[in-house]
């Protein structure tokens, strides 16, 4: 039986516990008891996203240490698993273990689509929901084709979410753009950043969203945040916390 | 050091590792139907394209199309289609053309891909004569389309380097609000003759 | 002013902002159906990619070789260190022949180089030909984006412009007749003209050959009628051979505005029969950028605007924000490789959503850039030091596991018995236009322990 480390995004472990619950429950569903090694912190992304590189080094050194003992490391998030796979060898290089860590960490739906070939999900969950393409696991990841490139169409959270029974996928006039949360750059770029996840809100709401859906919490954490200041009517749920509800 | 050797010398010294150029063979766009295609093409950036079995009957039609039937200053460098009003050899300076209604000239080959004409410049005595008139129209022979830019190249290749261009339809700018607008500096409309 | 500042002022125009949103945002689904109907797209852009590599890897050689071929056909080429050489230059091909009038098809980098002023400065008229250069140029501005340089104004605005310069109606705003009065007032200028100046989209070292692409003619007809042409071209224009037009012609247009190739696609080899032809070749910071394995590729940029086109931050923010000749991605790394201290924002106004890359097409992995970028600014000691102590501060607090524990903790419960007022003031730019996230009583590891079993 693999191992599977958990690894939980800090503003998850933080503000939105229940995602990381939601992944555990998703994945014992599918036959994997994740074990979550308690020390983890935060896989150093708003670090060098702020190009302070040399501060996200311990931070990438711990990670490795505390994860590299497992087969696989599954993340509810896109962003971090971006992290590690492709913006981590400027810290671990050659160090050892660090290779197989880089090839074993996916992010939750990946993992349920590419490891344990899950092709559809049988469950429940009668509502109109929009899905947001976070960017790292779309154009990082290739999570999806994205609507830039000419290649074959395909979406692996999209084909997890569309066999539930009752669901509807609604059509968005943007499929894939940025909803503007981009890390620091909220804060930095705050006007901007509000401005583009209006934009995305009132895409969904006109679409006829009842909730916004996406593989990243950080994304839905802005776009919450503007939903309850605006009291607009529309809610967020992670995929994990879309999986477990609907008992697939 | 003169600005040529501290260019030249700045680049040799920045170069990055050899890398190998491409093989550009498996590149190109298959059409079941060129001519169709360049039909559409055309039809796309806004030019017209009318078939026509010989240079008699582009001439019949060519007096049916309104932009003709009232100009009044028109040259042609293709024998038997349109008339002469000017003998442009003879033009000494191409300001003379400004008021230049139609120019019917000769294409070499055209692209399906985008409807765009090989304009060979060699006959050209003046240049500006395809941007300066009001209307353009060009003739090619409808065997002479290739399906897109690397079967475009493809037939320049080993030809004498001289002076040429492809063009698209008509002149066109959409730089006011994102209307497009034809007619912008250069021909208000192009027409091309597909003959045979 | 950063862009941040500026990025604000023109999203507090909410109506504007989203009208130039929608404008850009529509060129950007004109590429996207361009280029679903070319099956071997993405093929192209790596073929693109692959070219660009290749001549980048050899452009000494390839220039030595472009010039000989160039000069054997007649044109003089020159050769520029630097903006005040290619301004100098082109003044003193213009004074030499006592020309005081010139005619300008679009050129970025006559732009980068500060040409008009320099020569208007000099007696010189100099009239953009371009429409939308002409626009920006009748109302003192420079272009805000580097294919449709008007695109920040409106056609009321574009008509009162012209009515004050080209004495059109007042009040007259149709894209038709204003376009129909610039071609006339244009035509004008064209046949005064003693001289013609174009970029270069093109240089072939194969055959000594500069191709230059326009929708309108302007380069044509600015290249023709008088009997200098003047080209000036950065060193990384080159293409190795003729038929590597293709691979680059195929991708150049549809990038741009969605269309199979710009209106005409003109190849200059030598000056025409009676006339001159002058190529200036300008390096201007380009070796430099060579030279640096993190962004060199930037130099690939065949300046489609596509990266512009779809980018988030720049359709909400407009080109002025970027402040720089170049705006967009592409700009925020141009800019910055020049002039680190007065273009450190620009790598950070972008959310690194990734979409830049995934159009370009010469594939530069521009997001990737931008982030290499940001360590760069942040190794020159370029941040606000507000920004860097915070980093330090987290960055030692999530080393610790314990401690980080300890802060979640308290931040949680904390934050969630302070005031409002106190939490919403204004040093939390965060609530400004959002609510904070919610805060849970226990964070995950409790509920995980509590799950699983542990005490």
């Amino acid at each position: 039986m693999p191992t599977v480390g958990l690894f939980i995004p800090c503003y998850v472990e933080q503000f939105y516990p229940q995602v990381g619950v939601a992944t555990l429950e998703v994945l014992e569903r599918h036959g994997v008891r994740a074990e979550y090694p308690e020390d983890q912190t935060c896989c150093g992304q708003p670090m060098a996203n702020s190009g302070c590189a040399s501060d996200a080094q311990p931070l990438a050194e711990h990670f490795l240490r505390l994860f590299r003992g497992y087969d696989y490391v599954v993340a509810p998030s896109g962003s971090c698993v971006s992290m590690i796979r492709h913006h981590y060898d400027q810290f671990l290089g050659r160090q050892p273990g660090f290779e197989h860590l880089r090839r074993s960490t996916y992010e939750l739906c990946e993992f349920l689509t590419d490891v344990q070939g899950v092709s559809s999900l049988k469950g429940r969950f009668p509502h109109k929901v929009g899905l947001h393409q976070s960017c790292h696991g779309l154009r990082e990841l290739r999570l999806g084709s994205g609507s830039e490139r000419r290649v074959p169409p395909f979406s692996k959270v999209r084909s997890l979410l569309e066999g539930l029974e009752g669901i509807r996928l609604v059509d968005l006039a943007r499929p894939d753009e940025c909803c503007g949360f981009g890390g620091t750059f909220a804060v930095n770029e705050e006007a901007v950043s509000c401005m583009m996840g209006h934009d995305r809100l009132a895409d969904h709401e006109r679409a006829g969203a009842e909730i916004v859906t996406a593989v990243d919490m950080s994304c839905l954490m802005h776009l919450e945040g503007l939903i309850r200041r605006e009291k607009r009517p529309l809610r967020v749920m992670h995929v994990a916390e879309v999986l477990a509800e609907s008992g697939a | 050091m003169d600005s040529r050797e501290a260019i030249l010398g700045a680049l040799r010294r920045n170069a990055p590792a050899p890398a190998d150029l491409p093989d550009l063979s498996g590149l190109g766009a298959k059409h079941a139907d060129p001519v169709r295609q360049f039909e559409e093409s055309l039809a796309g950036v806004g030019g017209a394209c009318l078939r026509v079995p010989d240079i008699a009957a582009a001439d019949a039609a060519l007096r049916k199309i309104p932009f003709y039937a009232g100009a009044r200053k028109v040259i042609s460098l293709v024998p038997g289609l349109g008339r002469a009003d000017l003998d442009f050899e003879s033009i000494p300076h191409p300001h003379a053309l400004q008021d230049l209604d139609v120019a019917v000239l000769p294409g070499d080959f055209a692209v399906a891909e985008n409807g765009a004409v090989w304009l060979e410049g060699r006959r050209l005595h003046h240049r500006a004569i395809f941007v300066i008139t009001d209307h353009l129209v060009l003739v090619v022979g409808v065997g002479e389309i290739v399906a897109d830019m690397h079967e475009a190249y493809a037939r320049l290749e080993g030809r004498e380097p001289a002076y040429g261009l492809f063009i698209s339809g008509p002149s066109k700018t959409a730089d006011i609000e994102q209307a497009l607008v034809i007619g912008a500096q250069g021909a208000r409309s192009c027409t091309v003759f597909l003959v045979g | 002013m950063g862009h941040p500042e500026a990025a604000a002022r023109f999203v507090a125009d909410d109506a504007k902002a989203h009208w130039h949103d929608q404008a850009v945002w529509w060129i950007r689904q004109k590429r996207d159906q361009a280029a679903s109907a070319v099956p071997d797209w993405e093929a192209l852009r790596t073929a693109a990619a692959a070219i660009k590599a290749h001549t980048l890897s050899r452009l000494a050689p390839y220039l030595e070789e472009f010039e000989a071929k160039a000069v054997a056909l007649g044109a003089r080429v020159h050769w520029a260190r630097d903006a005040v050489e290619h301004n100098a230059l082109v003044h003193g091909i213009l004074a030499e022949r006592g020309i005081t009038r010139l005619v300008k098809s679009k050129s970025m980098l006559t732009e980068e180089c500060h040409l008009n002023p320099y020569l208007e400065a000099r007696g010189i008229e100099v009239v953009d030909t371009d429409l939308g250069e002409r626009i920006v140029q009748l109302a003192r501005e420079p272009p805000s984006h580097i294919v449709m340089p008007a695109i920040h104004k409106k056609k009321e605005e574009i008509g009162e412009l012209f009515h004050e310069h080209l004495h059109t109606e007042r009040g007259a705003s149709d894209p038709k007749y204003l376009t129909e009065a610039a071609r006339q007032h244009l035509r004008h200028k064209f046949l005064e003209a003693g001289a013609g100046l174009s970029g270069v989209n093109f240089a072939v070292a194969e055959t000594g050959a500069i191709v230059v692409c326009t929708n309108e003619g302007n380069a044509d007809m600015g290249t023709s009628l008088p009997p200098v042409h003047i080209a000036c071209m950065g060193v990384e224009k080159l293409v190795p051979r003729q038929r590597d037009l293709g691979v680059f012609l195929r991708l150049l247009a549809r990038s741009a505005t969605g269309q199979p190739l710009t209106a005409y696609t003109t190849h200059f080899h030598g000056p025409r029969r009676g006339g001159e032809l002058h190529i200036v070749i300008v390096d201007n910071g380009r070796t430099a950028l060579l030279g640096d394995p993190l962004f060199r590729r930037s130099l690939s940029c065949i300046r489609c605007g596509a990266c512009m086109n779809t980018c988030p931050v720049y359709r909400r923010s407009g080109g002025y924000s970027y402040a720089y000749t170049v705006p967009g991605p592409i700009g925020s790394i141009l800019a910055p490789m020049r002039d680190p201290a007065r273009f450190a924002t620009l790598p950070f106004a972008s959310s690194l959503c990734g979409s830049c890359s995934d159009v370009c097409p010469v594939r530069i992995d521009l997001h990737h850039e931008l982030l290499s970028l940001r360590q760069e600014i942040a190794r020159r000691r370029l941040l606000p030091w507000t920004k860097r102590l915070g980093i330090k501060v987290a960055a030692r607090m999530l080393a610790a596991p314990s401690l980080y524990r300890l802060s979640g903790f308290l931040a949680r419960r904390i934050l969630s018995a302070l005031p409002r007022a106190l939490v919403y003031a204004d040093w939390n730019i965060w609530g400004r236009q959002r609510e904070l996230p919610p805060l849970p009583r226990e964070s995950f590891r409790t509920l995980y322990r509590r799950r699983r079993g542990q005490s």
